[in-house]
């Protein structure tokens, strides 16, 4: 079969100017097969297992890379959440179990490893208790490891013992990484309505209802979208929307490509393809420059929403056609240090936490990377999680939460976290207080639309 | 398999020639060609079979890579699955 030199050009171009990119491969992992009672014998068994199915992940990754021509930024683990895997130990302290997660990733050179993790969505087991507990230790003696915890659904409500808990685990997490800009809580996300097959991190944690090992594989490319809506820029919104379809299904197709064959060469099932617009720090690879290509003067004004929307719509519409099987969030993620057009939106005084929380409500997943000041109290980030999880258990999707009080700095002040992770002003808080809410505790009931058997 | 190589960068004699002579050692065979020039540009995509050449494809992109910094192009090598995957339904 032949191409046209204009197909190929565009491609080569989508890659060398335009950032496009696969974001991430993620192995999927079960640690269910790794329960013992003796802690140290769990560790063993989960390190060996991570070594042993993830030998040859990060080779395969870098062999399609170089094959295809196109970047496949990150490989990824993610397992079994571990208070399930933890639950038969008679230790109460799952810490050792992070530092297992720790060295096998390490070991087979992945660079993030999610899933110490914990379903909380209608109540705790032991298991949990322990988990949670172990998380400010665990993130800061650990590197790559994830945590992740959901406390509500659709299904069950919110749990809001485990919201008011979690807000004073962001805080024990940031102080106990206080000398690191709090980087604990960069990996550290608050979940309602968690998927079982996320490839992202940090939220990614492999499901109960996922095989025993599966590749899914998260799309990228914020660039390409913006390039495609610059040859359009006096069409109607039906010609964008059209034109971010049309770019969404040509950048979902190399993505399904890459899954189908590393899940080939892997000798396991292909998952799925998580049809996601991820940013980067990098120029030229922002989601925010797309709002504001499409004809907002910063993101964050008004109109923001809308045109957030149509956006998530539109990548969705694209991608679907382009993949046999969509999961993970699917939608365009809007996290302020991994983004240079949110960093200068949030720099300008024109991008808000409030204006954040109603652009959750259009796309996935939250209030993400966020850094907030570090006198905010454990109860304000338990409303702040409250209220994303009210969103995503009303909404029926998945919302998240991710913020970071950095210990020692307020509205003004900066942190860098390096990397994917970028860097980020730090956003002011409505200080007036829900403390009593947060106290009493208790679960949020199912909402209606919970009941539709 | 088959691969497709991308060649742009600014206009001289000789890039096919080189070009082809590399493949040639490579035992790869060429299977179409398509060149012009845009505004003094060199453009080229040229789309060959790899099935009995003598080279794995990384190498073959570590041979073209040094050829492109030789005559002052820039060369691409990918598989074609790529494109087929993006512009074939």
């Amino acid at each position: 079969m032949l191409f046209n030199t204009n197909d190929i050009l565009e491609t080569t171009r989508m890659i060398t100017e335009n950032n496009l990119d696969v974001r991430t491969i993620t192995m999927g992992i079960s640690l269910r097969d790794c329960a013992h009672p003796d802690i140290k014998v769990t560790a063993q068994k989960i390190y060996n297992k991570i070594c042993q199915k993830a030998e040859k992940l990060v080779k395969t990754g870098e062999d399609l890379e170089a094959e295809l021509g196109v970047p496949i930024i990150n490989k990824r683990i993610s397992v079994t959440p571990v208070a399930m895997v933890g639950e038969s130990c008679d230790s109460s302290d799952y810490v050792p179990l992070a530092q297992a997660l720790d060295r096998a990733g390490k070991n087979v050179g992945v660079n993030f490893i999610g899933g110490f993790s914990a379903l909380v969505d209608k109540g705790y087991t032991k298991g949990d208790h322990n988990l949670i507990a172990a998380i400010p230790e665990a993130l800061a003696v650990t590197d790559i490891v994830c945590s992740s915890v959901s406390v509500g659904s659709t299904k069950c409500g919110i749990n809001m013992d485990a919201v008011a808990q979690m807000g004073r685990v962001v805080k024990m997490a940031a102080e106990r990484t206080a000398d690191r800009d709090a980087i604990g809580c960069a990996k550290l996300v608050v979940f309602c309505n968690a998927v079982p097959d996320n490839p992202f991190m940090a939220g990614a944690f492999h499901g109960v209802t996922e095989p025993e090992s599966v590749i899914n594989v998260g799309v990228s490319g914020p660039g390409v979208v913006k390039h495609a809506l610059e040859a359009v820029r006096d069409g109607d919104i039906g010609m964008v929307a059209e034109t971010i379809k049309k770019t969404a299904f040509k950048i979902t197709r190399v993505g399904q490509l890459v899954a189908q064959e590393a899940a080939r060469r892997l000798n396991t099932q292909f998952g799925i393809i998580d049809l996601s617009l991820a940013p980067t720090p990098a120029i030229g690879d922002s989601v925010a420059h797309i709002l504001e290509e499409i004809g907002l003067e910063s993101c964050g004004c008004p109109g923001t929403t809308a045109t957030l929307a149509m956006l998530n719509d539109a990548v969705k519409k694209g991608g679907l056609m382009a993949s046999s099987y969509v999961g993970g969030l699917s939608g365009a993620f809007i996290p302020v240090s991994e983004d240079a057009g949110m960093i200068a939106a949030v720099e300008r005084g024109c991008l808000t936490l409030e204006k954040l929380e109603a652009m959750t409500c259009v796309c996935s997943v939250g209030l993400d990377m966020i850094a907030v000041p570090g006198d905010t109290t454990a109860e304000t980030i338990a409303a702040i999680i409250a209220d994303e999880a009210a969103i995503g258990m009303i909404n029926n999707k998945t919302t998240a939460v991710r913020l970071i009080p950095v210990p020692g700095k307020g509205v003004g002040d900066k942190v860098e976290f390096g990397g994917l992770l970028g860097y980020a002003p730090i956003i002011a808080v409505n200080n007036f207080k829900a403390d009593k809410f947060i106290a009493r505790g208790g679960r949020i009931p199912a909402p209606v639309r919970s009941l539709t058997n | 398999m088959r691969i497709v190589l991308t060649i742009v960068g600014k206009d001289k004699v000789g890039i096919i020639a080189a070009v082809s002579q590399t493949l040639a050692e490579c035992n790869i065979n060429i299977i179409n060609i398509n060149q012009n020039i845009m505004q003094g540009f060199f453009n080229m995509v040229l789309i060959a079979d790899m099935s009995n050449a003598n080279v794995t494809i990384k190498e073959a992109q570590k041979k073209f890579a040094e050829l492109g910094r030789e005559i002052g192009v820039e060369i691409r090598l990918q598989s074609e699955e790529i494109f087929t995957a993006m512009h074939r339904i």
